[in-house]
């Protein structure tokens, strides 16, 4: 008596190659998408919005980011500290961009306030920088999602 | 006899897919993880006056600034917006007056030349600052799509207490 053995279990083979490219799409479109330059955000800061909030075309020359959080304290780099306490983490900057042979004069600082924070607290802050010597400055907003043309989330 | 081996010498080589597509699935599930969509950000330059006052004789050209006056209740919601002199209702008003004051067609001498000042109450909302840049900055043309600029000098008034 003969046995067939191979004949009852035979090799399913599935085509590989359209899942293939699927996934090589997705992962390019996630690349592309990516962004790294999220080091400036605070997730805490809940910007206010503006339809005129577009990204600049050219990067900022030395910029520095300050975070003013809703309760009126600064975050600058790991470190949160009072109004006041502002100006010796920004002297200590200005150090450093002395000994790399920066003008710190030409240094953009970045005030990203959060929309219920106090105006006087922003002018306090700005008056604390402008101690250290740095001059210009802008009020960072977030883009409007009508602008957009779509609706984002609360942060 | 039969020979067993024939088929040995024609067959192709077979390669191992799924090394590939455990890596290619990580990588996916990396992107898919750290993706977050972060709406776009820009920044309104503000001129800020020196804490001493400037040296020198001040340019002769140089127009006085125009005050906006925002006035603030006890719980930073904006009571009210002064022009100048003038009370107006809301941002819209507010931007339509300057479009007044700056003519038809204002060349960029007169856009330079022009600078508001902002004189806040503390405790305003930072937000109705910036609406009210927004608004005296320039609007967005419905038509084109195009960004109209209006005032670029605006500035802070020195900080008073509310």
């Amino acid at each position: 008596m003969r046995f067939s053995r191979q004949r009852g279990a035979p090799q399913a083979s599935s085509d590989m190659t359209p899942m293939i490219d699927m996934t090589f799409q997705l992962i390019a479109f996630f690349m592309v998408l990516v962004n790294f330059s999220e080091g400036d955000r605070n997730e805490r800061i809940r910007l206010p919005l503006s339809e005129l909030a577009k990204p600049p075309e050219a990067p900022l020359k030395t910029p520095i980011t300050l975070h003013l959080t809703e309760q009126g304290s600064v975050i600058f780099g790991p470190d949160e500290v009072s109004i006041p306490g502002v100006e010796r983490l920004l002297s200590r900057e200005r150090e450093f961009l002395k000994a790399r042979g920066q003008d710190f004069r030409t240094a953009t600082v970045i005030i990203r306030g959060d929309r219920a924070a106090k105006t006087g607290q922003v002018q306090e802050l700005i008056r604390t920088c402008q101690k250290v010597g740095f001059e210009k400055f802008v009020l960072r907003a977030r883009q409007e999602a009508a602008s957009l043309g779509l609706v984002t989330g609360g942060t | 006899m039969r020979i067993r081996h024939v088929q040995r010498s024609q067959q192709g080589i077979e390669l191992q897919m799924t090394p590939m597509i455990d890596i290619v699935f990580q990588l996916l599930v990396f992107f898919v993880m750290t993706f977050k969509i972060a709406a776009p950000e820009g920044d309104f330059n503000i001129r800020m006056p020196l804490v001493a006052p400037s040296e020198g004789i001040p340019e002769p050209e140089a127009l006085p600034p125009i005050t906006i006056k925002l006035t603030a209740l006890s719980n930073g919601q904006l009571e009210g917006i002064t022009f100048g002199t003038r009370r107006v209702k809301n941002f819209a008003e507010l931007r339509q007056r300057i479009i007044e004051m700056l003519g038809p067609d204002p060349g960029p001498s007169v856009l330079e030349s022009t600078e508001v000042e902002l004189d806040c109450d503390y405790q305003l909302r930072y937000e109705y600052v910036i609406e009210t840049i927004t608004a005296i900055s320039g609007y967005v043309d419905k038509e084109s799509g195009q960004i109209i600029k209006l005032v670029e000098k605006i500035k802070f008034a020195p900080l008073r207490a509310g």
